[in-house]
């Protein structure tokens, strides 16, 4: 493996320090890698991509982004780090039109360079272009997420953090979103991504991580782990506690 | 009738420039800012300062009763009150947004609208001031319909910086930020952009609206430190009433309340017209409960 470009060193985050919510997690991804995060509900999936973009405050252990120590980041310079971030939810602003929440995603580079890349999303994600000037609230699930992924690589990343970019999607949409997500990688941005959809993000990521209430509990190729019998046995195991 | 609704508009534009900052600041930082009617009292006091220590009372423009100086004099007085905003929101308000309940900011804002009352008590003590003794004559627009050439100059100054404004918030990325940022903090610290500048200008540019409504007031109707007090109630009226975050619904609002007070007077007693605005309030939530244009609502830190 290379050197990874994404390296979280035991992390302890939550969003009071008297009540953690990760308890020492672990977790790389290497350039133009695709990792995905599986785990049980309440395993702190989503809080480990919040605590990566420092909306989650960290306690101990480091985050690092191509060497250089970004622990507790301050989110406005999450572009600086060359992190994209994806939330699940409310991902677009639903007041503003489909030109203004991508000119906001271009709001840390020159007016010039915003301009000229958002004609390259308008060229890439067509959908957008027809909507330009209609408020994002028009848009369905899909074509919101694919406005949230659009905006999210204005700023040309190295790595792509989406935090289950499958929710509330139909399946043709999920197999639609994953694909764009796949060729992304192929143009040599690391992904990685929180999924509910376990067999899904098995198939589609290079490796995955499984998180049960806060901690590390396997890791390993996607390939690999699709036939481990643990993983079945976690959500099980699991179950019981479903919040 | 002609009269009421002049007196209407005048009043009304004075509150939707109050009201401007108010639902600006009342979006974004989702807090109900009972000292925000106190930036009035304060911008129009400054002014007055301004003029008193510069002591220049260079003649009246045209049929105004002020001229270039009381103009300088509102310019300084908006940087003084942008400057309070801003010390009062680092020393009081941001301090309590990020360790207590919402509550506790709410009523932390009583406490600093109080203090700058007694302040400005204090200097200048508690009767009328006027910024110039000149007098004016009403212009007889038409039959029934007299107005003070300062009533019109009111007027056409709240349309200019409704308009600018508007033109801001469209077509600026400073304004983009505060729209997106009455919606979701979060998204807009992810897009790459410092909340807290963003904050800032949301301040600057409320309390300077503030203090022209304040030298607005002051010049149309007299200076007292009660200004802020007696505006306090029909400024949320307007705010709530156009829906909260909404700039064009506080204009709309502060219409509404300035000639639902003036006309009130025509059929019932005086004592009695503070009521009226807020009989609307109750009547408009009833049945649009976020305002007559919706509503942004949002939570910065």
């Amino acid at each position: 493996m290379t050197t990874a470009l994404l390296q979280v060193s035991d992390i302890t985050a939550g969003y009071r320090p008297d009540l953690p919510i990760l308890h020492g997690v672990s977790v790389s991804v290497s350039e133009a890698e695709m990792v995905t995060i599986i785990g049980p509900n309440g395993a702190g999936k989503s809080t480990l991509v919040k605590a990566i973009a420092g909306l989650v405050p960290i306690s101990s252990g480091t985050v690092s982004v191509a060497g250089s120590n970004v622990t507790n980041l301050l989110t406005h310079k999450l572009a600086t780090a060359s992190i994209a971030y994806v939330p699940q939810t409310a991902n677009v602003f639903t007041t503003l039109t489909i030109d203004e929440n991508l000119k906001l995603g271009a709001s840390t580079l020159s007016k010039a360079e915003g301009a000229r890349r958002i004609a390259m999303a308008y060229d890439n994600f067509p959908v957008l272009q027809k909507y330009r000037s209609h408020k994002a609230k028009v848009l369905s699930g899909g074509q919101r997420q694919t406005l949230a992924v659009a905006r999210a690589l204005l700023t040309e990343p190295r790595l792509l953090m989406l935090d289950e970019p499958s929710a509330g999607l139909s399946p043709l949409m999920v197999s639609e979103v994953f694909e764009r997500l796949k060729s992304l990688v192929s143009t040599g941005v690391a992904i990685l991504m929180v999924e509910q959809n376990v067999k899904a993000a098995l198939a589609i990521s290079d490796r995955t991580y499984v998180l049960a209430e806060g901690r590390n509990r396997i890791d390993g190729p996607s390939s690999e782990l699709a036939g481990d019998s643990q993983v079945a046995t976690i959500y099980l195991g699991a179950g019981g506690r479903k919040r | 009738m002609l009269q009421a609704l002049a007196d209407g508009i005048l009043t009304g534009s004075i509150i939707a420039l109050g009201a401007i900052g108010l639902t600006l600041t009342m979006g974004i930082l989702r807090f109900a800012n009972f000292a925000h009617a106190e930036l009035i009292t304060w911008g129009a006091y400054m002014a007055l300062g301004v003029l008193a220590i510069t002591g220049v009372f260079a003649g009246p423009i045209g049929p105004f009763s002020f001229g270039l100086p009381l103009i300088l004099a509102t310019l300084v007085a908006a940087v003084l009150t942008a400057a309070l905003a801003l010390v009062v929101d680092y020393l009081v308000f941001r301090p309590l947004r990020s360790h207590t309940n919402h509550m506790t900011v709410v009523f932390s804002s009583f406490g600093v609208s109080l203090l700058v009352r007694m302040v400005i008590l204090l200097i200048f003590g508690g009767s009328a001031e006027y910024y110039s003794d000149e007098l004016q004559i009403a212009v007889r627009l038409m039959p029934g319909l007299r107005v003070m050439p300062d009533h019109l100059f009111t007027l056409g100054l709240t349309l200019v910086i409704v308009i600018a404004l508007h033109f801001f918030l469209q077509r600026t990325r400073l304004g983009l930020s505060m729209r997106a940022l009455a919606e979701n903090p979060d998204l807009v610290r992810i897009n790459g952009i410092d909340t807290r500048t963003v904050v800032r200008w949301t301040w600057i540019i409320g309390a300077a609206l503030a203090a022209v409504a304040g030298v607005l007031y002051g010049m149309t109707v007299q200076l007292r430190p009660e200004i802020g007090f007696q505006l306090l109630l029909p400024l949320f009226a307007a705010a709530i009433l156009g829906g909260v975050g909404n700039v064009f619904g506080a204009v709309v609002g502060g219409l509404i309340v300035g000639l639902a007070e003036s006309f009130s007077v025509l059929f019932i007693p005086a004592g009695y017209k503070m009521a009226v605005p807020f009989i609307i309030l109750l009547a408009v939530l009833y049945v649009r409960p976020s305002g007559l244009f919706g509503g942004m609502r949002g939570g910065a830190k």
